[in-house]
């Protein structure tokens, strides 16, 4: 009987490991070994011409001397993240809970919002260069002529603007499926003791949704720190690196100079990834923290 | 609570000419939003119509002078175009299939088999959800192509490649992008939901494991494939960082890498660049037509992450 036993629970094994073999096969090369690889590469300088040499933290030394690090890749992102991650989530909040009310055509309203969504981000990055020319349909509806995407003063607002335009839908229906999650009693309680619809709002809607606002903070503000597909379309960094972000400043090094410089990306990319986490665990801090007794 | 007019003699005059205001302010605010929301695709159209050479010039609301030359341009004269359409329709298909299959194995065992690890295993994929993409980049892009180390391994008279030496192919592109934890996660906490009276009957008339999988499991979970198979096929379709450092001759290029190449050797065709745009957005636009609650379903469940 035990024997037997055994043998099942090991065909069981088997059969497990089979089926999960695929995605952990590729776990491991493409994140496991990639990431144990990539922490090695940012001790090293390595141009792809010679074998890695290891330096130690020297690579690290490397990238905080840079001033395209310091000066612009550093803060450019730290400005990205605190302008665009604020503004979609309200903006995206106040979507969902305009899409939450009993309104005319709210399926029509939805679907439209939802349009830049589905959009990928080089084609919308293509049109908002044609929109934003010198010559181009903005300056002339506003009877401007900026040179918007040339003016370093500019150029980061366009993209900016244009992620907040792109990512607000998809936030928006994250948000719409937390808000269906709110039973009706609740409201109703609520109304009952003469709480007005604004008074709804940050006493009943905001705190039940605070886990959903969270997710969406949180994947905000990874995507922020990781922007690149817009920056390279529309500005390649420039003008005077004023576009350049953390990440665009890695594929620069590991992929566009003349010169490559893997290590130095490398050390880079951890020093972003620590940043990232760090954010993320302060900023689960600060959204846990100002809950209130009103949780779920 | 919708008063019928605003000039009923009744004592609350006042305060139903204010909620009609403020319905009236919270309405032009949707219709002035859904506006901007729908203006760069309007433009798009409206100028792939026109001529390369007005595609600066009014008017801007409708296309005038109107021709088709742009879309001549890509569908006869500029014989890249069909072929960067194809390369992505087979990238995106393919990625999806294998992911969409992958995914749905690796979580129905999660969920459902017994074996050693288990939980390490789940939790580890976990923290890799959160895990930011940008820091395996380099390490992928060597193993996709030159390798980790160059020339391999060598182990007395054999060479052991550190690299698949994919770059510029379109399995280069489709390998890493075959499992992903996220669908990982997705598929377990569907099946751990999921009735297992069904895959008994199934296991009790002598159906292994694969065989119940294949004809009872992925059959009745079909609604969740596709799901996750739409999500899947949007990011492939849509996905530029990593096929623009895969793929290097112009024959192999996706379309989002082929319309930004495209832009930088003709930049004065414009109009030619939005009306290959269109090749973009138009099937990403009808399936979304076609499948929206599913869609909808799709980008509301990455949101319940917690459960």
């Amino acid at each position: 009987m035990a024997a037997s036993g055994n043998a099942r629970k090991l065909s069981e094994a088997i059969t497990g490991y089979l089926f999960i073999s695929p995605w952990l096969i590729l776990f491991i090369i493409f994140s496991l070994i990639s990431l144990g690889y990539a922490v090695y590469l940012s001790f090293t300088s390595y141009n792809l011409l010679k074998p890695p040499q290891f330096i130690g933290l020297e690579s690290y030394r490397r990238v905080l001397e840079e001033d395209l690090f310091l000066q612009k890749a550093l803060p450019n992102t730290f400005k990205y993240v605190l302008i665009v991650v604020p503004i979609q989530t309200i903006l995206s909040l106040v979507l969902a809970f305009a899409m939450d009310q009993k309104l005319r055509f709210r399926r029509f309203f939805r679907t439209v919002f939802y349009l830049p969504s589905v959009t990928s981000s080089v084609v919308i990055s293509l049109i908002f260069i044609w929109i934003f020319a010198p010559q181009g349909i903005f300056n002339q509806i506003m009877g401007l002529s900026v040179n918007w995407l040339d003016d370093p003063r500019t150029a980061f607002y366009v993209i900016m603007g244009m992620n907040i335009f792109t990512t607000s839908g998809t936030l928006m229906l994250i948000f719409l499926a937390g808000l269906q999650d709110i039973s009706p009693s609740i409201y109703e309680a609520a109304q009952i003791d003469g709480a007005n619809g604004v008074q709804q709002f940050f006493y009943i809607t905001i705190p039940m949704l605070r886990p959903v606002i969270f997710f969406v903070v949180t994947v905000g503000v990874i995507g922020c720190f990781q922007v690149f597909d817009q920056i390279y379309v529309m500005t390649a960094g420039g003008p005077l690196d004023s576009t350049t972000t953390i990440t665009y400043l890695i594929y620069k090094w590991a992929f566009r100079d003349t010169t490559i410089k893997m290590g130095q990306a490398s050390a880079l990319a951890v020093i972003l990834t620590l940043i990232i986490l760090g954010v993320t665990i302060l900023q689960r801090r600060i959204i846990e923290g100002s809950g209130s007794s009103a949780e779920r | 609570m919708t008063s019928l007019s605003v000039f009923s003699p009744r004592s609350g005059e006042s305060m139903v000419i204010l909620d009609q205001v403020r319905k009236g302010i919270f309405y032009a605010l949707l219709i002035f939003w859904a506006i901007l929301s729908i203006a760069p695709l309007y433009f798009t159209l409206v100028f792939s119509l026109k001529p390369v050479a007005n595609a600066y010039t009014p008017p801007i609301w409708w296309p005038f002078p109107f021709t088709l030359e742009n879309y001549q341009t890509i569908l006869q004269t500029f014989e890249l175009f069909p072929r960067w359409v194809m390369n992505s329709v087979v990238i995106s298909i393919t990625v999806t299939i294998f992911r969409v299959l992958f995914c749905a194995m690796a979580g129905y065992a999660f969920a459902r088999i017994e074996f050693p690890l288990k939980n390490f295993l789940f939790n580890l994929l976990l923290v890799s959800m959160m895990m930011p993409g940008v820091v395996t980049l380099i390490p992928s892009f060597l193993i996709i192509g030159p390798g980790l180390i160059r020339g391999g391994i060598s182990l007395g008279n054999l060479t052991l490649p550190t690299g698949f030496n994919l770059l510029d192919s379109m399995w280069g592109v489709i390998v890493p992008g075959m499992a992903d934890a996220f669908g990982v996660f997705m598929m377990t906490q569907f099946y751990k939901s999921f009735p297992k009276e069904l895959e008994e009957a199934a296991m009790m008339d002598g159906s292994g494991r694969w065989g119940t999988f294949f004809r009872i499991v992925l059959p009745i979970s079909q609604t969740q494939l596709l799901t996750l198979g739409l999500l899947t096929f949007q990011g492939a379709w849509n996905s530029f960082m990593w096929p623009l450092l895969v793929l290097r001759t112009p024959e192999n290029f996706t379309l989002p890498i082929g319309l930004q190449w495209f832009r930088g050797e003709y930049y004065t065709l414009y109009s030619v660049v939005l009306a290959g745009s269109l090749f973009n957005t138009l099937p990403m636009l009808i399936i979304f037509f076609a499948f929206q609650k599913y869609f909808i379903r799709s980008i509301a469940s990455t949101g319940s992450k917690e459960g």
